[in-house]
């Protein structure tokens, strides 16, 4: 798939941040990445790449010990990160939705699903109770769970992980909102319902047309799902590009030790291997010169 | 109901349900007049010891009172102030809680610096000297407990908001862009709630406790109101005469302040919704 001649839906630009809790050491280092219109893009790199910070500057949730430096996050022809509290929460839930990482803590587990499902519904989307809880009975449907009538019913400790991770999804979707993130959707989960999972949100953003960020560590999982990918390293943008072309010809070294950290089934003798040292020498010298050269920048 | 397969609730919920029962129906229950006093009936044994006389089955005391009809009476006081004391206590110290664990910064530091100082006080010595100012009666006594009382509240309701507060799923409803009153009692608050209600029966015992010294002290209801704490302080005078006098009113709270304990053990247990299966 090519990249959108239109506006996208999600631009960000030269996105900074640093974490005070660590003398101001940079986490993100100028990312720009654009979402385009039903696009689904995908959002990799190991832990503390930064992925996760991104996903939660455009959620507004941002944790206390980090600060964003710089740059834009362009939804709509407007910059989220200027967006007063009240203003942000307006457009969270009704054009953004979020498809959290772990299906047992992400559900407040001492209220029945009916009430989480319907809560979002309510009040973001104004339906009345009863409206509220039909959707919220379709949306279970959509997402082929067989008994909605007793999962509504359920608290989350009653059901499996897929299954709530079927009704986060169902929540977030249900919201209709213009751009999911899916922070690592399928991490928490086995191999074979991770499949599954995939396909359901490739489904449902086929169906409505949304716009998906996807954050993953896992190269496998994105090539089934995304578009377009961005490889970060130390929050800094290493490779960016459609798919199929950046996973059969990866043009720089750390995306090539990524993939060949990869485990491949079909070769149980090859994959799994680390990152060679030289690689990532290289990549530090890399981002020392572009920390140097955007602190000129920023003198001059 | 999952409530009822606990016999610790069974058992500790029926014994204070039958004491509510018999509190709000002691005048039909008692069988004399808590009051009456009869120097020629005074300080007759319990019924199956020499001497004993029907109609006064756990004896009487010093002035000739029956023992079973004031115990029953007493029961009045005791609950009042544990359900009322108790509830307040809760109530005030739960919402400083709830305000000092979610806003954290400022509020936290004045709410926990306030409790800090506060739990510093000697409890007993603070409620006597209240009472010394306020003066003695129901309403002081329960004024002096919910006073020494909100700080344990605030504190466990504090910690326990602060830790539901970094759960993911508040996170998430952070994401869907709910406001902070809305996730403060939507989201949290019934995370908190069955620590809340263990706690507070827990604290129902300890003000039935507290009830007691302060009458033991005559710093609680006036002496024509029978108390269990009264009782066991005239008691105390005549105990080689009658160790009846001292041994009922006691058993009495020992039973209920037990009864309190347990209660909040098995709800604590049976409330929590991860552990309930």
């Amino acid at each position: 798939m090519t990249a959108p001649k239109t506006m996208p839906r999600l631009a960000i630009e030269d996105l900074s941040a640093i974490s005070l809790r660590d003398g101001n050491r940079p986490i993100l280092r100028r990312v720009s990445l654009d979402v385009g219109l039903g696009e689904v893009h995908g959002l990799v790199g190991e832990s503390g790449a930064g992925k996760s910070t991104i996903a939660k500057a455009i959620l507004g949730i941002i944790p206390s010990q980090v600060r964003i430096a710089g740059g834009k996050i362009g939804f709509e022809g407007r910059d989220l990160l200027t967006l007063s509290g009240s203003a942000l929460r307006a457009v969270l839930g009704r054009d953004i939705a979020l498809v959290p990482q772990d299906p047992t803590t992400a559900l407040n587990p001492s209220r029945r699903i009916d009430a989480q499902m319907t809560d979002g519904l309510r009040l973001k989307r104004g339906l009345s109770a009863k409206e509220a809880r039909l959707r919220a009975h379709s949306l279970l449907e959509e997402v082929q769970i067989r008994d909605p009538d007793r999962v509504l019913a359920s608290y989350p400790h009653q059901l499996s992980g897929g299954m709530r991770q079927r009704v986060l999804i169902a929540a977030a979707f249900g919201l209709e909102p213009k751009l999911v993130i899916a922070d690592e959707p399928t991490t928490a989960l086995d191999v074979t319902v991770q499949k599954q999972i995939l396909r359901l949100i490739r489904a449902l953003q086929e169906r409505h047309g949304t716009s998906v960020l996807f954050v993953s560590h896992d190269l496998g999982v994105v090539a089934k799902i995304c578009d377009r990918v961005t490889v970060l390293y130390m929050g800094k943008v290493v490779e960016q590009g459609a798919t199929a072309a950046v996973l059969a010809a990866p043009r720089h070294a750390y995306t090539k030790a990524l993939l060949a950290a990869n485990p491949r089934y079909d070769r149980p003798d090859t994959g799994l291997e680390p990152t060679p040292p030289e690689v990532i020498t290289a990549l530090r010298a890399e981002i020392a010169a572009f920390d140097a050269g955007s602190g000129e920048a920023r003198d001059g | 109901m999952r409530l009822i397969s606990d016999p610790k609730v069974v058992v500790a919920g029926g014994f204070i349900l039958f004491l509510i029962v018999v509190a709000i129906f002691a005048p039909l229950i008692a069988p004399q007049d808590p009051l009456a006093q009869n120097l020629l009936t005074a300080t007759l044994p319990p019924i199956g010891f020499p001497d004993a006389e029907p109609g006064f089955l756990l004896g009487t005391d010093g002035l000739g009172r029956d023992v079973l009809s004031r115990v029953i009476f007493g029961s009045r006081v005791s609950l009042t102030v544990a359900f009322v004391a108790a509830g307040l206590a809760c109530l005030i110290g739960s919402i400083l809680g709830l305000l000092a664990g979610y806003l954290g910064t400022f509020a936290d530091t004045v709410i926990s610096r306030l409790v800090d100082v506060w739990m510093a006080f000697p409890p007993v010595l603070l409620s006597i000297l209240l009472i010394a100012v306020i003066g003695t009666g129901l309403h002081s006594v329960i004024i002096a407990i919910v006073v020494i009382d909100w700080t344990r509240f605030c504190r466990v309701v504090r910690t326990e908001t602060m830790s539901q507060a970094q759960m993911d799923y508040v996170t998430a409803a952070q994401a869907v862009g709910f406001s902070r009153p809305a996730i403060l009692f939507r989201e949290i608050l019934p995370n908190v709630v069955p620590v809340l209600i263990a706690l507070l029966t827990l604290e129902m015992g300890i003000a039935v406790v507290v009830e007691a010294i302060l009458s033991f002290v005559g710093l609680s209801v006036s002496s024509d109101t029978p108390t269990w704490g009264g009782m066991i302080a005239e008691g105390r005078q005549i105990v080689h005469e009658g160790w009846w006098v001292l041994a009922a009113p006691l058993a009495a709270l020992f039973a209920t302040v037990v009864a309190f304990n347990q209660l909040g053990d098995g709800l604590a247990r049976s409330l929590d919704p991860v552990l309930r299966r």
